[in-house]
C-alpha cells in the first residue's frame, strides 16, 4: 500500500508507520474494503457473471445459434430502429432545451426544468401506459386512428413514443448545467462580430459542450436499447415483429428457453459494459475541461 | 445572470423556447394529463375505490416495504462502498469503482433473469442458501435482493462526492483538539454526508417503488402475496380495466412527486445549512 503510506507521512513524523489522526487502523480499513468486495460480488459481479455462464452452459455453438435465429434477428433490427429514431429526436430537444434555458431569462424557468425531469420519477410501466390512454384502442385518439388505418399502440409508433419518454431528461439535463456555466460572452462576441445565429451554435456553443452532449446521448442509447417496463405495456409482444431485444429475453425466459435467454442477454449485459467504458472515458473528458 | 438587465443579443430564443415546450408538451405533459383525467372519470368514491381494494393495498405494502428495506440495506452498504472507494488505495479499488454503475447500465430484464438465476433454489447461490431454510426467489426477500441491485449505484454516487469534498484538515484539527476517530467521525464527518446519504436514501426508494424489469422475474408474482403495484397495474390492463389502472397509477404517480419534491428540499436544506461554511 504504497499510496496510503504517502498519506500517514506529515513531514514531522519520524516514522511513516505512524498512523495519522485522519487514517482509520488497518483493522478497520480491511474490514470496510472486504465488506464492499464482497456486497458488490453477491449483488453485481457474481450476477454478472452467471449472465455469461448460463448463456454458455450447453457451449459455443448453441450460443451462438441463438443469434441466428430470425426473431432473435427482427428483434435485434426493431431495437436499432427504434434507438436510431428516439435518441435523435431527445438530442435534438436537449440542445434546444438547453439553449433557451442557458442563453436567456424568462418566467417559469425553474418550471419548465423540474417538468424536463419529470419522466425520471415515473415508473416504467405507467410511462407506457399513459401511451395507451391517448393513443390506444379506447383511448383519445383511438378510434381516429383506427378509422385511417394507423396503428400506434401494439407496433412501432408506440414503442418509439414510449422510448423516446425514458430518455426524454437524460441530452437535456447534462448539457444544461453546463451551459449555463459557460455563459453567453462567447457567442455574444460572435453576434456582435457577424456571425449568424447557427454559425454560432455550431462553431461556439457545440464545440464547448460537446464531451456532455456525448455523455447524455451515451445514456440515453443504453436506456433506449435496454428499456423494458414501458416498452412492454405498449408492445403487445408480437413475435418478429414487435419485441425489441429486452422483450425477446422475457419471450425465451418464459418459455424456458433459457440457454437462448441467457445468450441474448449476455449480448444486452456487453452493450452495459461497453457503455460504462465509454462513460468512463467521456467523464474523464468532461472533468479535465 | 449578467443578461438579465441588457436587450437580448442572441438570436432563437422563441424558436428554441417554442419547440422545447411543444416537444415536452406532446410527448410528456399530454399523456401525463390523459392518465389524470381518465382517473377522474371514475368519480371520487370509484377512484378511492379502486386505488384502495384489498389486493391493491397488499401491492402497496408490499412494494413500499421492500423498497424500503433495500433503501436502508444500500445506504448502510453503499455508504461503506463509497467510503472504501474514496479513502482507500487496493487492488482492484478501478474495477469496483467502475461497477458500481453496472445496474444503471444492465437492461433491467437481464437484471431481472441474472438475480433469479443466482438466487433460485438451484442457482449459484441459493443452493447454498436453501438448506439454511432461506428462501430468496419468488419471495419478498427476492423483491429486495433485485431492489437493492437496482438502487445501490444512486447511494453510492449520490455519497461518493460528499466524501470527496470533505476536507481532511477539518478532520486534522478535530483529532488534533483532542476528538477520538469516533468522535470525528460523528460530528465532523456525519453532518456534512448525512444530506448526500438521505438523499441517496430517497432516489433509491424512489427506484425501487416505481422498478419493474428487475423485479417481475425474481418476485414469484402472486396476488396478495408478492405482487408488486407495477405489475398489479399489468395484470389491470391485460383485463382491460384501463379506469382501474388509471387509479393506481396516480396513487403511484403522486407518491413519486412526493418523493422529487423531498429529495429537492433536502438538497435546498442541504445548500443553505453549509452555505455559510464553504
Amino acid at each position: 500500500m504504497p499510496a496510503a503510506a504517502v498519506h500517514s507521512a506529515p513531514q514531522n513524523v519520524p516514522s511513516a508507520r505512524v498512523q495519522a489522526a485522519t487514517e482509520d487502523s488497518p483493522i478497520v480499513r480491511w474490514s470496510l474494503i472486504a465488506i464492499s468486495v464482497s456486497f458488490m460480488a453477491l449483488f453485481v459481479l457474481i450476477p454478472l457473471a452467471a449472465i455469461f455462464a448460463e448463456g454458455l452452459r450447453k457451449g459455443w455453438d448453441t450460443y451462438l445459434a441463438s443469434f441466428t435465429d430470425s426473431h432473435c434477428l427482427a428483434a435485434v433490427r426493431l431495437t436499432l430502429l427504434v434507438t436510431v429514431i428516439a435518441v435523435p429526436l431527445n438530442l435534438v430537444f436537449g440542445l434546444a432545451a438547453s439553449w433557451a434555458i442557458a442563453k436567456f431569462d424568462f418566467r417559469g424557468k425553474s418550471l419548465l426544468v423540474t417538468l424536463i425531469d419529470l419522466p425520471f420519477a415515473v415508473s416504467p410501466v405507467v410511462s407506457g401506459f399513459i401511451y395507451m390512454l391517448v393513443f390506444g384502442i379506447q383511448g383519445w385518439f383511438g378510434s381516429w386512428l383506427a378509422d385511417h388505418g394507423i396503428q400506434v399502440m401494439f407496433a412501432v409508433p408506440g414503442i418509439v413514443l414510449a422510448t423516446i419518454f425514458v430518455t426524454f431528461p437524460f441530452v437535456a439535463r447534462e448539457v444544461i448545467p453546463l451551459m449555463q456555466e459557460q455563459g453567453s460572452e462567447e457567442e455574444q462576441a460572435a453576434i456582435t462580430l457577424g456571425a449568424s445565429g447557427w454559425q454560432t451554435f455550431f462553431r461556439i456553443t457545440l464545440p464547448n459542450v460537446k464531451w456532455a452532449v456525448l455523455y447524455g446521448v451515451i445514456l440515453s442509447n443504453a436506456r433506449a436499447m435496454g428499456e423494458f417496463g414501458a416498452v412492454s405495456v405498449v408492445s403487445g409482444h408480437i413475435r418478429g415483429r414487435t419485441n425489441t431485444l429486452p422483450l425477446h429475453v422475457e419471450v425465451l425466459y418464459n418459455e424456458y428457453n433459457f440457454v437462448a435467454a441467457f445468450a441474448v442477454a449476455s449480448l444486452l449485459a456487453l452493450l452495459a459494459l461497453v457503455t460504462l467504458g465509454l462513460k468512463t472515458l467521456v467523464e474523464s473528458k468532461l472533468h479535465s475541461h | 445572470m449578467t443578461s438579465i438587465s441588457r436587450p437580448r443579443v442572441l438570436p432563437g430564443f422563441s424558436l428554441t423556447l417554442g419547440y422545447t415546450v411543444l416537444y415536452l408538451s406532446l410527448i410528456v405533459l399530454v399523456p401525463l394529463a390523459a392518465l389524470f383525467i381518465k382517473a377522474a372519470g371514475l368519480g371520487w368514491s370509484e377512484f378511492w375505490q379502486a386505488a384502495t381494494s384489498p389486493r391493491v393495498l397488499a401491492s402497496y405494502r408490499l412494494t413500499f416495504g421492500t423498497a424500503l428495506a433495500a433503501a436502508v440495506i444500500n445506504s448502510i452498504f453503499g455508504f461503506i462502498v463509497a467510503w472504501t472507494l474514496v479513502r482507500y488505495q487496493f487492488p482492484g479499488r478501478k474495477l469496483l469503482d467502475a461497477i458500481v454503475d453496472l445496474p444503471f447500465a444492465l437492461p433491467t430484464a437481464v437484471s431481472g433473469i441474472a438475480l433469479t438465476a443466482v438466487y433460485s433454489q438451484n442457482g449459484w447461490l441459493g443452493q447454498y442458501l436453501e438448506p439454511l431454510g432461506v428462501k430468496v426467489a419468488f419471495t419478498p426477500l427476492g423483491i429486495i435482493v433485485a431492489m437493492t441491485f437496482i438502487g445501490l449505484p444512486f447511494v453510492v454516487r449520490t455519497v461518493q462526492p460528499a466524501l470527496e469534498d470533505l476536507e481532511r484538515e477539518a478532520e486534522e484539527a478535530a483529532a488534533s483538539l483532542g476528538a477520538s476517530r469516533w468522535q470525528t467521525i460523528l460530528w465532523v464527518i456525519a453532518p456534512s454526508v448525512v444530506p448526500a446519504l438521505l438523499t441517496g436514501f430517497a432516489l433509491s426508494l424512489a427506484r425501487g417503488i416505481g422498478e419493474y424489469g428487475s423485479v417481475v422475474f425474481i418476485s414469484g408474482n402472486m396476488p396478495m402475496r408478492t405482487e408488486i403495484t407495477s405489475l398489479l397495474i399489468i395484470s389491470k390492463l391485460e383485463q382491460y380495466d384501463y379506469a382501474g389502472a388509471a387509479a393506481v397509477a396516480v396513487m403511484m404517480l403522486l407518491v413519486s412527486f412526493a418523493m422529487l419534491l423531498l429529495i429537492n428540499l433536502i438538497q435546498r436544506y442541504a445548500a443553505r445549512r453549509y452555505q455559510g461554511v464553504l
